[in-house]
């Protein structure tokens, strides 16, 4: 590395070393001071900003197990080359969402309570073990890339023959608790907001959190191109994209379906703040990236799928956070807004989370390096061009 | 199996003078938290409060369900429905996921914040007591028998025939009979419930079927799931073998007529 490089203190640079530095002294905080003085939770609001974060965390992180199984299960091939990075980002999403649910628990040092005390009626038992399990095959799944790095090859093949098996396992598991994360409310109908409250809950975690998850490759593909020239070619984002198309236009039919045949349609007009969040969240999360996305010339245009991805990737923390908090604050009677330990140690997960993600994708072959050799040219040229637009 | 052990209060008798309030603080070795126990809630030393509206006193506890949402939503079972009725709590299994508190339809368990290990606060019935044969320290303390402890299939009983009985004195209806499936607590009033603060929004069936109904389908996802992938697996292989071996004889052939 350049020593001018070490020295080059950007703007990003600072603003995450004084986030990293601050959510530091939040934690120590948290395990010093416990819950009640550091978070808004209280006796009403047991829930707050983790859970939601817990969500979301854990559903961009879906890539991981819908495009593992598009190249290993259904032999999609040319989707080969984002299986990496959608493997990399659900591992670090799993792995803050693990972090904070340890933050998040009264009695952190019981974590481990589930793996021997069961409770097969619930589905925070079905979460501990899918999230548990769940880890384990991503760290399986992404192996191959650090033994890769050292040329260890014995590993690689071992790993390869049982690769098969360990991708089923990871779909399942998956499908099991992105759904049970929507399980979760089902126990609260007299609670939950009944724009949100739905027996079909873990239903539309699922199907939403496919979308999300493909966004997130977009998302990582296009700020990984502006940042060191690797990324995807514009032909398998433009796939996604089509993907993304379908499961948002599906998941928005469901979501009217569901609300028509259940009598709420009521509620999407009462003035209050849950119908402006619940409208917010379709717009966003909905109209605004099918339409982008069904403009045949945007959707084969990476700053468009970007621009379609974000707003997709928005709409559905918002979703998320609308479930976890704005569904409940009615019943709970209370008013809940994070404090400044709860932020601000989510800040540092968020910030540490892309800080992996850059360092591995700069260091180990996440990213498809033919892509740089065979259309360096064009890449380059487009490469060019965004610098002018967006600056480098 | 022993006879289930209930409370029913009984809102017309009810004069507000605090006696299981005090009791129960003193049963459980709980702080005084209100200097007036008509404004005190309930918290992590208050398992039950005297609560006022207009010339009516209504208690507020732990309802003690018989199909408990905590027992139902807890990881790592902390919680139990006991044989004699209570539902206890586990300090020593828990992990502060608050799942109970969440999920709990009367919104009852209660947290120790400032704590930092904090363990889940709620009424137990006094499962102590009731293990030695002795009734409810709230129930024994009441003057007026307002709250009367005893069985709970007698207590259901006296409820119906103090609601048969007096039906212009009584609201017909029993709160804690069928919301959320039940429990052993019973109340009877004067006025509809709703109009001493009790939540009657609450499902008239058990609340761990609302959860069951998506738990259940797991082994079929699971199972069917694993069919499906391992099937599409194979077949998607074997198709792209097809086309390979097909490219290749095609290949051959062109070979072969040149």
């Amino acid at each position: 590395m350049k020593a001018n490089n070490l020295f080059k203190l950007t703007f990003w640079k600072c603003f995450s070393a004084i986030v990293v530095l601050i959510g530091l002294y939040s934690t120590f905080s948290r395990f010093l001071l416990g819950l009640g003085r550091t978070t808004n939770l209280s006796d009403m609001v047991p829930w707050g900003l983790w859970i939601g974060i817990d969500f979301i965390g854990v559903g961009l992180a879906a890539a991981g197990f819908t495009i593992a199984a598009t190249a290993h299960i259904f032999n999609a091939r040319k989707y080969q080359s984002i299986v990496r990075p959608a493997i990399l980002t659900a591992y670090i999403g799993y792995i803050i969402v693990i972090i904070l649910l340890v933050i998040d628990l009264g009695k952190p040092q019981n974590f481990w309570h589930p793996l021997v005390m069961w409770n097969l009626h619930s589905v925070m038992f079905e979460i501990t073990w899918c999230v548990i399990c769940y880890s384990i095959i991503l760290t399986l799944e992404f192996a191959p890339v650090v033994f890769e790095k050292f040329n260890l090859k014995v590993p690689i093949k071992l790993l390869r023959k049982i690769s098969i098996p360990v991708v089923i396992c990871g779909v399942l598991f998956s499908t099991l608790h992105q759904s049970s994360f929507g399980s979760l409310y089902l126990i609260a109908p007299a609670k939950v907001y009944p724009l949100w409250y739905s027996s079909y809950l873990p239903v539309h975690f699922f199907i939403s959190c496919i979308a999300a998850g493909l966004s997130m490759i977009i998302f990582e593909a296009y700020l990984c191109a502006r940042a060191f020239r690797q990324g995807l070619q514009v032909w398998v984002l433009s796939g996604l994209g089509k993907v993304i198309f379908a499961v948002l236009s599906i998941e928005l039919i469901l979501k009217f379906s569901d609300l028509t045949l259940n009598g709420k349609l009521i509620y999407l007009f009462l003035p209050t703040q849950e119908t402006y969040l619940f409208w917010l969240e379709i717009i966003i999360g909905f109209i605004v990236p099918i339409t982008i996305l069904s403009i045949s010339g945007y959707i084969n245009d990476r700053k468009w799928l970007y621009f379609a991805s974000v707003f997709t990737i928005s709409g559905f923390v918002l979703n998320r956070m609308n479930v976890s908090i704005t569904s409940l604050v009615r019943t709970s009677g209370q008013n809940y807004i994070p404090s400044f330990y709860e932020i601000s140690i989510t800040l540092l997960l968020v910030v540490l989370g892309m800080w992996a993600f850059k360092v591995i994708a700069k260091h180990f072959k996440v990213f498809e390096t033919n892509f740089v050799l065979n259309s360096k040219v064009v890449e380059t040229a487009e490469l060019k061009q965004r610098e002018l637009i967006f600056g480098k | 199996m022993k006879q289930q052990m209930g409370i029913l209060f009984d809102v017309t008798l009810c004069v507000g003078c605090g006696s299981c309030y005090n009791a129960c603080k003193n049963q459980n070795k709980l702080h005084y938290t209100n200097k007036d126990f008509l404004k005190d809630h309930l918290s992590n030393n208050t398992y039950t409060v005297v609560e006022q509206y207009k010339d009516n006193f209504a208690r507020k506890m732990c309802m003690h369900c018989s199909e408990p949402t905590c027992v139902s939503v807890c990881p790592v079972s902390a919680f139990e429905k006991t044989d004699l009725g209570p539902v206890i709590y586990n300090a020593d299994k828990c992990i502060g996921c608050r799942y109970c508190m969440q999920a709990c339809p009367y919104s009852i368990p209660r947290y120790e914040w400032s704590s930092t290990s904090p363990s889940i606060r709620k009424c137990n019935l006094c499962y102590d007591r009731l293990k030695k044969g002795k009734i409810m320290a709230c129930a024994e303390a009441c003057p007026t028998g307002a709250t009367q402890a005893g069985e709970l299939s007698k207590l259901i009983a006296e409820a119906k025939r103090r609601l048969r009985e007096k039906p212009d004195k009584y609201y017909q209806e029993i709160y804690g009979l069928n919301e959320a499936g039940g429990g052993n607590v019973l109340i009877i009033s004067p006025v509809p419930f709703d109009q001493l603060g009790y939540n009657t929004n609450i499902p008239k069936q058990p609340m761990p079927g609302f959860t069951l109904q998506a738990m259940e389908k797991i082994p079929s996802v699971v199972s069917i799931g694993g069919i499906f992938l391992t099937g599409m697996y194979w077949l998607t292989k074997r198709k792209n073998e097809i086309v390979r071996e097909e490219r290749i004889g095609h290949r051959g052939g062109k070979n072969e007529s040149e």
